[in-house]
């Protein structure tokens, strides 16, 4: 078994799994179950400051979207931050850190913007021998109204300013955790970078609304016949989150700056993803609130498998994927690949064929026994037939060797060359 | 009540009241909502689907099942009707294992189809429990066609018809409309009276009256019916019954499957039916699946079904097969009757094992005998009571003929399936709407 103990800024724990701040970090029940279940670390759901404790609705707080045979794809919320009394909080924390030192226990935290509200807070969490802070800079509803969550992470300044008074007034490692629901990562990244943040985290939600009550024609979740935008996590927003995060793992002002991956984790093969474009270690919550806190024991085994079958270590894997992240112009242009058809595997659904002929290049051929097969000389290998297969490896690509003829260009497969050198580019560079 | 399945002679309540009603529920219970949902997501809504082509009626079936899994079975429904309107029946009758779903990318892909029968069934019923009929008739044309029997090509027929605004009249020797869905398959395939339910339905288009009790050849002719109406539909089935031309034929407790099939049917209380203790049924297709199952849920204690052939042979699908099997019924292959045996009355039939030579099926030397107080003949139906005159080929019906068109399992062509007979008088509808409107 391969050691998947984790160092993420100092902070130990048993593997790199951590729960997100969010409902299951909301008490220490949970997360004692969670720690039982095997989860590395959590980090606990935000505190607010002091004073009457934060309201919910009292209606659903959840829409969800879904797949086929109704897995959730895709989860989103209008839970505020904790809505218990922070002494009640503080109390729980200091509890299960003293009960399960092994493990990582990291608070979130999101209090107004003045630095008088971030030095008491921090005064405050200091007693509960937490590992470290996560600064709450991403909630995207509710809070953000408020002037708080997103509403800091859309503004790099405000970021920069928070992180400060945070690094001046704990000793604590500090997390930020960014908002997607931004033009571009990077400034706010290189904005906590520059207040001398630890680490980021990301994603945080996405503003969302999941669908409509088409009776009531309200956003869902309907409050009374009303619906108000939240935010958007679960599988769906993994894409998203991946290049998030590799932006911010290849870009030079950022490079190096520790990341904590979150986005639709949900199973080992996610997290290897995540920690390939660059994260240390990863946060889950859908999956959790989908299936309970047993599938970390997949994602143990899991990732533990994959290391061993690669025979690398976990430091091995962070970031290993990430000098492969570039540029469309640097993709090189006569790498040439086709289409194929396993016909053992084929089932003969045809979908391969209703995508290609309807909406792509006509590159599929179907014979009147329902034999579907590739035309090299139409097939631009867009992979969209692959995508649409329901049969896993039915459909894969072939590369054209070099010096082959492509029979769609009638063109001889060279060496590398990329859009930089390329003649139809008006800016291109004289090839050496 | 004093019989048990051991009771010897042909005699009923072999059961205990409550057994029959178990005995003969919902043979593929309903999927609810959410199985009908679970179901509909396998769908891959294929291209071209191989189901589609496989059906005789070619439902557009990916299209149906992506209406069940987007909430909308009402909508599904009216496809399927919009190309089979006995969509009701045949999502329980059809052998949808030799049809659609052997058809279905899944079979292949996992050896498991989606339910696409089952599927059927669960649109249909929503969409007939909420009263809907999604047809409505065209404005009158005068045309008047004769439809004779009210089976599923007369019926599919008589609907299309009144769809285009032509009148009908359908005549019917029997008590009911309905044909094999009412008098011809097992009772546990149709719950509920649903073959009555479903005319009920079918006949909410308007514009079609059914003459039942009325026998075309004795109080009707054809030349009568093509005097009187302009056009004319023969969806009469298959009145005759093969022989066994085997000696003993004549003895009580001998007797053809399909009148046992619709007496069971028509029979209220099913502990007032008779049946043997030792049921042999003779013969190798549905029929003989249908009346061995239901002689065995009737509480016969041995059911055999013998076939003259190989299993490969068999008519009765292997979905069917298994059911029997499962019923507890044994089926015998590759054995041929000889003789039934009895004073007056079946006591045991000798058979002789058969074996398939160059010039057909000779009965070997080596034969066994069954006990057999009741003796089901199962070995096919014949045309019978077709009007002189029309072209016969293969024993059947060649049609269309002058202002006589015909379908179903009197006519050429196609296997005797409900599903073929509704595509029939579908078609043979539309092509006298065709030569109506050119008149």
């Amino acid at each position: 078994m391969a050691d998947l103990s984790s160092n993420f800024i100092g902070i130990k724990s048993p593997n790199p799994f951590w729960l997100a701040s969010a409902p299951p970090t909301d008490k220490k029940y949970n997360v004692e179950r969670a720690f039982e279940a095997g989860w590395g670390g959590v980090v606990w759901k935000t505190l607010g400051a002091e004073g009457p404790p934060i309201v919910n609705v009292n209606g659903p707080r959840y829409g969800a979207i879904w797949g086929a045979d109704r897995r959730l794809l895709g989860l989103n919320n209008i839970e505020l931050i904790t809505d218990r009394p922070l002494e009640v909080n503080l109390r729980e924390i200091k509890e299960v850190k003293r009960k399960w030192k092994d493990r990582a226990l990291v608070i979130s935290l999101m209090v107004p913007c003045e630095e008088d509200h971030w030095k008491a807070i921090l005064k405050q969490i200091e007693d509960t021998e937490a590992d470290g802070v996560e600064l709450n800079f991403g909630c995207p509803h509710g809070m953000a109204e408020r002037g708080m969550g997103s509403a800091v992470g859309q503004v790099p300044e405000y970021i920069e300013m928070v992180t400060r008074w945070v690094k001046q007034y704990s000793r604590m490692p500090c997390i930020v955790k960014l908002t997607p629901n931004v033009t571009s990562i990077l400034p706010p990244a290189m904005a906590a970078n520059r207040g001398g943040a630890d680490a980021v985290s990301l994603i945080n939600t996405i503003k969302s609304i999941t669908n409509v009550d088409l009776d009531h024609f309200s956003p869902f979740p309907m409050i009374d016949g009303k619906g108000s935008h939240g935010g958007y996590c679960g599988p769906a927003v993994k894409p998203i989150a991946l290049n998030m995060v590799a932006e911010i793992a290849r870009h030079e002002e950022t490079r190096g700056l520790p990341i904590s991956g979150i986005g639709g984790v949900t199973t080992w093969r996610d997290a290897a993803e995540f920690m390939a474009l660059g994260a240390g270690n990863v946060q889950v919550c859908t999956a959790a609130m989908t299936y309970g806190f047993k599938i970390v024991q997949e994602m143990i085994s899991g990732l533990s498998q994959y290391l061993d079958e690669k025979q690398m270590s976990l430091n091995d894997l962070i970031g290993r994927a990430v000098p492969n992240f570039v540029e469309w112009q640097h993709l090189n242009l006569n790498y040439v690949t086709k289409a194929q058809i396993d016909q053992d595997l084929c089932i003969n659904c045809g979908r391969c064929y209703a995508a290609c002929e309807d909406t792509s290049h006509q590159a599929i051929a179907m014979s009147p026994d329902r034999v579907f097969t590739v035309k090299d000389e139409e097939c631009v290998a867009c992979n969209l037939c692959i995508d649409v297969c329901p049969v896993d490896n039915c459909i894969t690509m072939r590369e054209l060797p070099k010096g082959s003829v492509d029979p769609r260009t009638g063109k001889v497969v060279g060496d590398y060359a990329n859009w930089t050198t390329h003649p139809n580019n008006p800016m291109a560079q004289a090839a050496e | 009540m004093s019989n048990s399945p051991l009771t010897p002679g042909i005699v009923a309540g072999r059961l205990p009241a409550e057994a029959y009603v178990h005995n003969f529920g919902d043979h593929e219970p309903p999927l609810d909502r959410h199985e009908a949902r679970v179901a509909a997501d396998r769908c891959y809504f294929c291209h071209d689907a191989p189901c589609i082509t496989a059906c005789p009626t070619s439902i557009d079936i990916p299209l149906f099942i992506r209406q069940i899994a987007t909430g909308t079975p009402e909508a599904a429904a009216t496809t399927i009707w919009s190309q089979n309107i006995l969509g009701g029946i045949c999502a329980r009758v059809c052998p949808t294992e030799t049809l659609c779903e052997e058809a279905c990318v899944r079979e292949a892909a996992e050896g498991k189809p989606v339910e696409i029968g089952r599927l059927q069934r669960y649109a249909t019923d929503v969409a007939m429990a909420k009263g809907m009929h999604p047809f409505s008739r065209d404005a009158s044309t005068g045309k008047r066609v004769a439809v004779v029997g009210a089976g599923p090509a007369g019926l599919a027929c008589a609907h299309r018809l009144a769809m285009h605004g032509h009148d009908v009249v359908i005549f019917e020797r029997r008590a009911k409309a309905g044909g094999l869905n009412e008098y011809g398959i097992a009772s546990y395939k149709a719950t509920g009276g649903f073959a009555q339910k479903e005319v009920d339905w079918l006949l909410q288009i308007g514009g079609i009256e059914i003459r039942t009790g009325v026998e075309l050849g004795r109080d009707i002719s054809l030349d009568q019916l093509q005097a009187d109406y302009d056009a004319v539909f023969l969806g009469i089935g298959l009145a005759g019954v093969n022989a066994l031309r085997a000696v003993g034929e004549d003895l009580a407790g001998v007797r053809d499957a399909v009148d046992f099939i619709a007496e069971l049917r028509q029979t209220e209380d099913l502990s007032r039916l008779p049946v043997g203790r030792d049921v042999v049924v003779i013969g190798g297709g549905m029929t003989a699946v249908d009346a061995a199952v239901q002689s065995k849920l009737l509480g016969a204690e041995n059911v055999t079904i013998v076939y003259r052939r190989g299993q490969e042979k068999m008519s009765a699908s292997g979905y069917e097969q298994d059911h029997a099997a499962q019923a507890g019924v044994r089926i015998i292959h590759n054995a041929a009757p000889v003789r039934v045996l009895g004073n007056g009355s079946a006591e045991a039939v000798e058979f002789a094992y058969t074996l398939e030579g160059p010039n057909g099926l000779v009965l070997s030397e080596e034969t066994f005998t069954l006990k057999a107080d009741q003796v089901f003949k199962a070995i096919g139906q014949t045309l019978k009571g077709a009007p002189e005159g029309l072209p016969v080929t293969g024993g059947k019906i060649a049609g269309p003929s002058g202002k006589v068109w015909v379908g179903g399992d009197c006519a050429a062509g196609g296997e005797d399936l409900t599903v073929t007979a509704v595509a029939e008088g579908r078609d043979a509808a539309e092509a006298i709407h065709a030569a109506l409107a050119g008149q």
